[in-house]
């Protein structure tokens, strides 16, 4: 499965990126770049500087130094919404939904479908609900009752929400920060398979996360980071999960712990 | 819409309040008047009032904002209207005219301060609270000498004004008419614009809100507005139906307006809330203030009555929310 499409440019390429807050580095010269229908999984320990990274990818912080090319053409975002605009969607922790609106109502927040012109001019819910359920559908995801508050939703269903919204509004890149970090084992199973819908819907997907053994089940490649650094990038055959895990956790550092607990 | 949407709406601890204070007045105090059509109509023109200045508030509330300045609004914009035409002879509408402006001043400038500033909303309003209150005094004693002014029915277009603003339909004031257009056309906003969509997401996810491109300060901005251009609606109201008016009236209304809003379901943290339930609170207010006097209590009493209402339908509210939002999982 090789995602390395010979000619063909990354969507998304960040080029020896740097970013300093002050006297802290907290990325230094990080190099990356997703293709279509690819997963690229970031990992990183708390520290590690994927806060930042994701931040600079969305256009919240531009790079002190190095750059970012969309298409293979150098671009210097100065807004969240700049990314957005050339097809690069972030959807953070908090997922930009309000909990108490119906799950149509968010969908559409901000770019509400309407009817009717001048003061007429109103919601067409209907309209929406209509869209909705078609990208839900595509998304494997079905819902009985579109009206419903997000809050009433599980924690994968409204991960999932986030992603169809984001696709339908134009991701080709979709910069997906920790999705799984606050689900439980089958709520996280359900969100990767979300995201590997995505993956084969054509987008680029930047899965940030913590957690190795989520990453090897969907990833393509690999980039590993440290302190700000990156400590390599690994194509999925080049690197067995067990190797992944040990390089997150550290490797040495952690063997080094087992065996302190062992001995006493 | 199933049982358990019908559960959890936020009218519904207020709906059910307006019921039992409507039994519990009928029994009581159905023999001396509470259920005769004037009875009726003296406690809906208490409400429509109300009613009005609170569909905006609860519209603000929602957005996760307060304005404590809408009774000092009232007086203000009364008394422009008095002494735009007493002192200055004018018609009476411009007078009006000038309390309009003057009203959508005071919430602008509200809204700029707010959104600007990032103060608390509570502490910004409560600071133009005391400038309208006192401003509206010294402004008055100085060119009057006095802290009423009477005398508006010889103002040009009275009878015009008098018709629109304190008129009666048989028993009713015309100001039921302005309240259910009013709550209409607000719950219209709320529920069907994108506007309203944005009042939600504003009050209930803020961040959010900017990052999806919603023009959050300018909603908030706009809602400041309307609750001050409602304050000065209701203050030309009486203004019209006393001929006159006094630097006091309206104090106090900005807590009437909030504890219609509260009682009728909108969250003091923003976000969730209706402008038909903020209408029913207001209905119970006005029942609970007219069924006191007409079941011969001191009608002293009524603000204990509502303050406990208050708290049992907030408390029913939140317990009913609770068990529907579980009931769901």
């Amino acid at each position: 499965m090789s995602h390395e499409t010979k000619g063909l440019a990354p969507i998304l390429e960040a080029e020896h990126i740097t970013k300093r807050f002050g006297r802290i580095t907290a990325l230094e010269d990080v190099s990356m770049r997703v293709h279509a229908s690819e997963i690229l999984c970031v990992l990183g320990d708390n520290g590690a500087g994927k806060s930042t990274l994701i931040k600079t990818l969305s256009g919240v912080h531009p790079p002190d130094e190095g750059r970012l090319l969309v298409d293979g053409e150098p671009v210097r975002f100065s807004s969240p919404r700049d990314a957005l605009a050339r097809g690069i969607a972030t959807v953070y922790q908090d997922l930009a939904m309000v909990p108490m609106l119906s799950v149509v109502r968010n969908f559409f927040l901000g770019a509400e479908p309407t009817r009717g012109v001048g003061p007429l001019r109103r919601l067409d819910l209907r309209e929406g609900e209509v869209v909705v359920r078609a990208e839900l559908q595509r998304m494997g995801i079905e819902l009985r009752d579109l009206s419903v508050p997000v809050s009433a939703l599980s924690g994968g269903q409204r991960q999932a929400l986030a992603i169809a919204r984001a696709i339908h509004f134009g991701a080709r890149v979709l910069v997906l920060d920790e999705p799984t970090s606050a689900l439980g084992v089958k709520q996280a199973g359900i969100v990767l398979r979300y995201v590997m819908e995505a993956r084969t819907r054509g987008c680029g997907v930047i899965l940030i996360t913590h957690n190795p053994h989520h990453a090897h089940m969907v990833g393509d490649r690999f980039t590993l980071l440290n302190r700000g650094r990156c400590e390599g990038t690994f194509a999925k055959a080049d690197i067995t999960r067990d190797e992944l895990i040990r390089r997150m956790a550290g490797g040495e550092e952690l063997e080094q712990l087992q065996h302190e607990l062992r001995a006493s | 819409m199933s049982a358990r949407t019908w559960l959890a709406r936020p009218e519904l601890g207020v709906v059910a309040a307006v019921v039992a204070a409507w039994l519990f007045f009928a029994v009581t105090a159905g023999d001396s008047g509470f259920l005769t059509l004037s009875g009726t109509a003296s406690y809906l023109a208490i409400a429509a009032e109300l009613g009005i200045l609170a569909a905006p508030v609860a519209l603000l509330m929602i957005a996760g904002e307060f304005d404590l300045s809408v009774g000092s609004t009232m007086a203000a914009s009364g008394m422009t209207v008095a002494l735009c035409t007493t002192e200055l002879g004018w018609p009476l509408w411009g007078g009006i005219a000038a309390a309009a402006a003057l009203s959508a001043c005071v919430g602008l400038v509200n809204g700029l301060i707010v959104t600007r500033t990032r103060l608390p909303s509570f502490i910004v309003t409560l600071g133009t609270l005391f400038i309208l209150a006192g401003g509206t005094i010294g402004t008055t004693r100085l060119l009057t000498g006095r802290t009423q002014v009477g005398g508006l029915e010889d103002a040009g277009g009275f009878g015009a004004a008098q018709k629109l603003f304190a008129g009666q339909i048989g028993p009713f004031s015309i100001t039921l008419l302005w309240w259910v257009g009013l709550t209409a056309l607000a719950t219209w906003v709320l529920v069907r614009t994108r506007p309203g969509n944005w009042i939600f997401a504003v009050g209930g996810a803020p961040d959010a809100a900017r990052r999806l491109g919603i023009p959050v300060d300018r909603v908030k901005i706009v809602l400041f507005m309307t609750t001050a251009l409602a304050a000065c609606l209701v203050a030309t109201f009486q203004t019209v139906q006393f001929r006159g008016t006094d630097v006091l009236r309206g104090t106090g209304k900005e807590l009437e307006a909030i504890l219609a809003a509260v009682l009728g379901g909108t969250l003091l943290t923003g976000g969730r809330g209706s402008v038909v339930g903020a209408a029913c609170g207001a209905l119970l207010f006005g029942m609970v203030q007219q069924g006191i006097v007409f079941s011969g209590v001191d009608s002293d009493w009524y603000k204990v009555f509502l303050g406990a209402v208050l708290i049992l339908a907030v408390l029913l509210n939140s317990s009913v929310q609770t068990r529907a939002a579980e009931a769901r999982r």
